[in-house]
């Protein structure tokens, strides 16, 4: 990265409403069902069908608003945006254009340690388009079909500032909003399934200017790393053109995941005029400031309070806080374990180190896995209780996490009880002592590494299960009387 | 009297008093249609075989209701739960819906008797049904004139005994201009009185759906049938609705009436401005205090509506792209061709203007100049009407400036034509009561006097028109089209 350019990037975010119904008719927008199985005349845009507003979106908005730090309007009102496209049956959208229901937030973010505030110019409601299903690519297909399960579910779109000044931030921030969304219980967040997509806009300036590069907005962005990496390519290429001395121009770009490159989709001069107007079918929202109460009232506890508590209630490092703290499940987890088995710092080493290391080998989310807090609990215990070592429970620990086993039963399965017994271990010490008269010799000649020979013949002989403190001591014991 | 002559209070005791069954009426009117209809034009689908089979079930199991056994027509821009439903276009000349618009809902559930869906200009744009892709409808006054329109079907068809009564839809005066050209009585409620739900959208904010019948009486009877919040149409207003035929008395002593002097000057036929000034005077004699007023912002309805109606047409008929509806021209080998070609080949030439200048006046560029603007001038409309119904009750006008027009007489005078909704317009913009009442005849033709409420006082309408109506005979009159008298 050349040091003499100064990246700045601004979010877009759409973000699913997990609403039990569609924003303007009562279709379910349950994931994943048969196509077009979730569609009635309303949102197929059939003639003379109405859209009538899901009170629920609004609330929604609402609470992402609050969550959000912003000003919630008054009165907001739903535009048409206009244009043509097979997965749009009315031909246009039904979006907050000219006056949406959140303005003016902000969310702080934190890279490398260092704060940092991101400012929210607007979150507004929209309906979202369908599907289109091409056969094979969608400049070689034959044919194309329309999906209109997802036509109609309520969107939150959520437009940041361009306060970003790397692909470190934009990750950051786009982190930490889903986990805010995720916390506030608004939307699934879920990337792969299109819940929460993403686009950035991105130009490069030379450091201290004042006035913004040419501005490139960049989509198809489905994964975090997707972000960041398209974000570091945009920048390098403007700069490189820059450098060449070649001039960028205004343009949406698509994120090439098979190539890792930025490529041209189309200019600001083929930018669609959407002809925005009020939609006359839906009056305008007004929210009172009870509501706004109301909703206020009835947050749950956010990202940000809760790795306060963490860190000033549960003892924790701000660092192990920030990473319980990503997902309200992995929240729940911790306050679960922790509320049986109270040693915070024990039980978020597990949850950071093994857990999420399994969790990232199976590309998992903690409430898919069959793990349940109670039975880490469990395993935790054992290990204090010296039924097992530390080591072996990582073993079990990772069979818990593949099978849904409780740790007895695996222990006792597998044979993974610890041997504290001194008598069992005491005859196996003498056997192996007796074994190599050869290596007592070296170790009264004063050879250390001949005692920890003895300990290695033990624990092969054990599978490790020997308690390794009582094997320390019956051998020293054993070796003095030689 | 013949059946077809009779209004829906008329047909009803019969019906109730088992002097006729519904299948006697309905076959009777059905030979009527097949009598007159070739001269009218009124229908685009008969549902002959759909009204004898509810004819039937209602003689099998009759219920007391209003509107039980009574035949009738409804706009096809209307929508029907299984019966072909085309905006008279070809873009949905083969569109049956699986649904009913709520206003049919609550006709059916009156186990009232559909005729058929009725002639109109196509999307109800225009005001003689001469952009109908099937076939403009004639007026049964005088067969070489036009019914009017948009409601041109609904309203030709009751005036010549087709049907009992009509639902239409105005967005501009589709109501009461062809009530007014045919000798009828046209109401178009409050806007958000009447669930638009399944009224296929012409203009969203001006559209209301509303009722062509013979005498005030009967579009009493239908108002209440289809009034009301449905939860379907979110700009329907949560109101009580009265009994609108409750102390339904035409006694209007005290009514403070309102004749604007902009609406009886220079456009409009001297003949109809006498008229209407004759009948102010009468109500003077019944006991109305009569004033004239101002609304100096009518003068821009015109102008305005045009935009506003264009804007708002031009993305509510976007859907029609070919896709999921209409004509799909299948040679096309690409999206923007398919678009392309669908529409051009499914719209008719008035629509295909309308889609224009409205995607005209919402371009980035014009849309302060025109929309915007507009929309103020649509504020300083209302507040005109506001101020005025602070001391008055009920406003009076012509209803048209002329009385029915002939075929293709606008034809090179587009200009004109969009002029003779220039007094029925200005009550859409304000989202008012308007209704049209027989007044009299100009050589031979009946002229139509236009009543203006205050919003959701349509009582305060019908009883001022009732009481009209019964100092005189226009609404007995029936234009001669043959058959028995």
């Amino acid at each position: 990265m050349n040091r003499e350019y100064e990246i700045v990037v601004g979010l877009e975010v759409h973000v699913e409403l997990k609403t039990k119904t569609k924003i303007f008719c009562s279709c379910s927008t349950e994931f994943g069902a048969e196509p077009n199985t979730q569609v009635c005349p309303g949102c197929a845009g059939f003639p003379g069908t109405l859209p009538v507003l899901n009170r629920k979106v609004v609330e929604y908005g609402i609470k992402t608003g609050l969550a959000l730090n912003c000003e919630i309007a008054e009165m907001s009102r739903f535009d048409r945006k206009n244009y043509f496209y097979p997965d749009l049956p009315k031909a246009y959208q039904i979006s907050q254009f000219y006056m949406p229901i959140c303005k003016n937030g902000y969310l702080d973010i934190e890279v490398d340690g260092a704060k940092k505030r991101i400012g929210i110019t607007r979150a507004h409601l929209e309906e979202d388009a369908g599907k289109l299903v091409h056969q094979g690519t969608i400049t070689s297909t034959e044919y194309s079909l329309v999906d209109l399960n997802r036509g109609g579910m309520g969107l939150l779109e959520i437009v940041s500032e361009p306060d970003i000044r790397s692909a470190q931030e934009a990750r950051a921030y786009l982190e930490k909003l889903r986990a805010v969304l995720l916390f506030a219980g608004v939307s699934d967040c879920k990337m792969q399934e299109g819940s929460l997509r993403c686009d950035a806009n991105v130009s490069v300036r030379p450091r201290g200017q004042k006035e913004l590069g040419t501005r490139v907005e960049i989509k198809n962005l489905n994964s975090f790393r997707a972000l960041e990496k398209s974000i570091e390519y945009e920048a390098s290429r403007q700069i490189n053109a820059i450098e060449d001395g070649e001039e960028l121009f205004q343009e949406t770009r698509t994120w090439d995941e098979e190539k890792q490159v930025t490529r041209a989709m189309r200019s600001k001069e083929d930018a669609e005029d959407y002809r925005y107007f009020p939609d006359p079918d839906l009056a305008p929202v007004y929210v009172s400031q009870e509501w706004i109460a109301e909703v206020s009232a009835s947050m749950p506890e956010l990202p940000d309070q809760a790795r306060q508590r963490l860190v000033n209630d549960c003892g924790l490092p701000d660092y192990d806080a920030s990473i319980l703290t990503l997902t309200p499940a992995t929240l729940k987890f911790f306050d679960e374990a922790v509320t049986e088995y109270n040693q915070p710092k024990i039980v978020s080493n597990w949850i950071m180190g093994e857990l999420n290391r399994l969790l990232n080998v199976n590309n998992m989310e903690i409430e898919d896995s069959r793990l349940v807090p109670g039975e880490m609990v469990k395993l935790l215990k054992l290990i204090d209780a010296g039924t097992i070592s530390g080591k072996i429970a990582k073993t079990v620990f990772e069979e818990m996490f593949s099978t849904g086993k409780e740790p007895e039963q695996i222990i006792k399965e597998k044979g993974l009880v610890q041997i504290s017994d001194e008598d069992t271990l005491k005859a196996m010490i003498d056997d192996i002592v007796a074994a190599n008269p050869k290596v007592v010799e070296d170790y009264k000649n004063g050879k250390e590494k001949a005692f920890g020979f003895f300990v290695g013949q033990l624990m092969k002989a054990t599978r490790g299960q020997a308690n390794p403190a009582i094997v320390n001591k019956l051998l020293q014991e054993r070796l003095s009387r030689e | 009297m013949q059946l077809y002559d009779m209004t829906i209070s008329e047909l009803s005791v019969l019906i109730k008093e088992r002097k006729i069954s519904a299948q006697e009426l309905t076959r009777a009117y059905l030979q009527r249609i097949d009598e007159v209809e070739e001269q009218v034009g009124a229908f685009i689908t008969r549902t002959d075989e759909l009204a004898i089979q509810q004819a039937g079930e209602f003689d099998h199991n009759p219920v007391n209701k209003p509107l039980a056994g009574i035949p009738y027509g409804l706009k096809d821009n209307i929508c029907t739960r299984g019966v072909r439903t085309t905006c008279a276009s070809k873009m949905l000349g083969d569109f049956v819906p699986a649904y009913n618009a709520r206003v049919a809902a609550c006709l059916q559930d009156q186990q009232g008797i559909l005729l058929g869906k009725l002639n109109l200009d196509e999307f109800a744009m225009g005001c003689s049904t001469e952009t109908s892709a099937f076939k403009p409808t004639s007026n049964p006054w005088d067969l070489q004139r036009l019914a009017g329109g948009s409601s041109g079907g609904s309203a030709a068809a009751v005036a010549a005994g087709e049907v009992a009564y009509s639902l239409g839809t105005d967005t501009g005066g589709s109501i009461r201009q062809p009530a007014a050209y045919c000798g009828l009585v046209g109401l178009k409620p409050t806007y958000g009185l009447v669930s638009r739900f399944g009224a296929i959208a012409n203009t969203s904010s001006l559209d209301q759906v509303g009722v062509i019948t013979r005498d005030v009486w009967d579009c009493a009877l239908v108002l209440n049938a289809i009034a009301g919040y449905d939860p379907q149409d979110g700009t329907s207003v949560k109101i009580d609705v009265p009994d609108y035929t409750a102390d339904l008395s035409g006694d209007i002593k005290g009514l403070r009436i309102a004749y604007p002097r902009e609406y009886f000057q220079n456009n409009t036929d001297t003949a109809i401005v006498e008229q209407v000034k004759r009948a102010l005077h009468e109500y003077e004699q019944l006991g109305a205090i009569v004033e004239e007023v101002s609304l100096p912002y009518s003068e821009y309805a015109l102008p305005a509506y045009y935009i506003i109606s264009r804007a708002e047409a031009s993305t509510n008929l976007a859907r029609y792209d070919g896709v999921q509806f209409g004509l799909r021209d299948v040679k096309a080998d690409n999206v923007a061709d398919l678009y392309a070609d669908s529409r051009a080949a499914g719209f008719g030439a008035e629509v295909k203007l309308r889609i224009l200048l409205g995607s005209y006046v919402l371009s980035a560029d014009y849309y302060e100049t025109y929309y915007l603007k507009a929309m103020k001038a649509r504020r300083l409309i209302h507040d005109d009407f506001t101020r005025v119904f602070e001391n008055h009750d009920i406003i009076i006008t012509p209803t048209t400036p002329t009385t029915a027009f002939q075929r293709d007489e606008f034809r090179s005078d587009l200009l004109n034509l969009y002029r003779n909704d220039i007094l029925t317009v200005p009550v859409n913009m304000a989202g008012l009561p308007g209704m049209s009442v027989p007044c009299g005849f100009i050589d031979g033709l009946p002229a139509g006097m236009q009543l203006i409420g205050k919003p959701f006082k349509e009582k305060m309408l019908l009883n001022a028109a009732l009481a009209f109506e019964q100092a005189h005979d226009y609404y007995k009159a029936r234009p001669n089209l043959g058959g028995d008298r």
